[in-house]
């Protein structure tokens, strides 16, 4: 193993600092590694998206980022902060308060949208200010409005979320997380649970927030928007990642077989 | 029928339907708080909390409420604890429920997705109040049905509680049958005050219910 206990950011300033940097992640869960010497660094601003067949790994490396799940070997770093655990050897679990602060830093958006069905959307919007930011109740209502006007949601805002489409309720998901101001935010297949006509209000949303300078790392079936609006895409194939590189190169250029064979479903699929 | 009997006794009989309602708002209040503790141990006590809960419950469960009380009222003051009829009455109500409410709230916590939680965590929240803004209320509004029907269970299973000689609603009924001869008057009056106070159990949680809807 290379030395990974080293400090990464000797001699960078904070502006060229990676955002994320991921070395040698690997995860197990018992006795299947799910994740296998993963290495991917995310800089500022851009946009990663991870792709790939289901059970490849990329829903479990989007929840290490965060630490809703833990990992055992190799690191990740968030701005250099290292994430779940103490720096130094043998490491230990980070405290609660360290993790609480780190995770106020990183969004994340869920395939199910997760919204609190006794509150309303901007009540879900709200929450998070109050209890995590400690704002007052009208600065906190006052931003939760104008984040879900942001989303186009400016006439459903004292709707539960049962009232709500899935469409508009991803897009109330995205403005909870996006008011707390995060310095990244992860994505996990935010619009596999939706009906075809409603993905598109929500990619909209995302393609709004990367043109804005939002980092974002989006585990994602949606190729035309990796094709698009990614800087960088990952393909992952039974907890490696096989292929990384920008879009065009992913798409047009790989020689890899997997990545081949898992787009050509992709274009029998989608020609009709 | 002679209704003239139950004219006559109506103040006696009011008098059994007030000790019912505050013996069973007593064995309530006892269920409500014992059962939240048990239904904590169960979920964050780790292995012995869960083993010590499972097994409250199923014994509380699984004895009559009428042996239970029985056990209580005999066989403390062996062990030199004298114990008044109405605490008994009280502490055996509150102990059976303490079992079901228990696991109707573990139910209800079990019922809320994973993610609800997980989305808060994600953004940043304390355990704290992850329990407090998120889990509890939504199990709370979800356990209120099962809760209203507990409670109209524990105020019929209070006329077991005149077996220890706590002058309820039951025993009173029992005792103006016996002094007047008129049993089926004096049970059919005993029986439609159940019905009336159940009624109105039943219709308190209609409205509450329909509150919680409406926030």
């Amino acid at each position: 193993m290379t030395d990974v206990t080293a400090s990464p950011i000797a001699g960078s300033s904070p502006e060229d600092r990676p955002m994320i940097t991921i070395s040698h992640l690997s995860k197990s869960f018992g006795e299947t590694q799910v994740l296998k010497d993963i290495n991917l660094t995310v800089h500022k601003s851009e946009v990663v998206c991870l792709i790939g067949p289901s059970g490849s790994g990329k829903s479990t490396l989007l929840r290490c980022l965060n630490f809703l799940e833990s990992y055992e070997a190799g690191e990740v770093r968030m701005e250099g902060r290292l994430v779940g655990y103490t720096e130094g050897f043998p490491r230990r679990k980070m405290k609660n308060r360290e993790l609480r602060a780190l995770r106020r830093e990183v969004g994340m958006v869920f395939q199910h949208f997760n919204l609190w069905p006794h509150m309303t959307a901007m009540e879900n919007v709200r929450e998070a200010l109050v209890q995590v930011k400690g704002l007052p109740l009208e600065e906190a209502t006052a931003k939760a409005e104008a984040m879900l006007t942001r989303v186009g949601l400016a006439d459903r805002m004292h709707a539960h979320p049962s009232r709500l489409s899935g469409g508009q309720q991803q897009r109330v998901a995205i403005a909870r997380v996006v008011a707390m101001e995060p310095h990244v935010i992860l994505f996990d297949e935010p619009t596999s649970a939706l009906d075809p006509e409603l993905v598109g209000e929500v990619l909209q949303v995302m393609k709004d927030l990367a043109a804005d300078g939002m980092t974002m790392v989006v585990v994602t079936h949606e190729m035309g928007f990796a094709a698009n609006v990614a800087d960088r895409v990952a393909f992952l194939d039974g907890g490696h990642i096989v292929e990384d590189g920008p879009p065009r190169q992913v798409f047009h250029e790989s020689s890899e077989p997997r990545v081949r064979q898992f787009l050509q479903t992709y274009h029998e699929r989608n020609s009709f | 029928m002679n209704w003239d009997v139950v004219t006559r006794n109506l103040p006696y009989l009011l008098e059994g339907t007030v000790m019912t309602i505050a013996v069973s708002l007593a064995g309530i209040l006892v269920g409500q708080v014992l059962g939240a503790f048990i239904c904590v141990g169960r979920i964050s006590g780790g292995r012995v909390g869960e083993t010590l809960g499972a097994v409250y419950v199923s014994f509380f469960r699984g004895v009559p409420l009428l042996i239970q009380l029985l056990l209580i009222y005999y066989m403390l003051p062996l062990v030199g604890i004298d114990v008044p009829p109405l605490v008994a009455a009280v502490g055996a109500l509150g102990l059976a429920s303490s079992a079901y409410v228990s696991e109707i709230y573990r139910g209800s916590l079990l019922a809320i997705p994973h993610g609800h939680g997980e989305a808060a965590l994600a953004l940043g929240f304390s355990e704290g109040s992850i329990w407090r803004r998120i889990l509890l209320p939504q199990a709370f509004r979800l356990s209120v049905p099962a809760l209203v029907n507990e409670l109209i269970l524990l105020l019929k299973a209070s006329s077991l509680i005149s077996v220890v000689g706590v002058a309820e609603l039951t025993r009173v009924s029992q005792s103006v049958a016996s002094s007047t001869y008129r049993p089926l008057e004096a049970y059919m009056a005993a029986g439609a005050i159940y019905l009336i106070i159940n009624g109105a159990l039943a219709l308190l949680g209609v409205l509450v219910e329909r509150r919680l809807a409406r926030s």
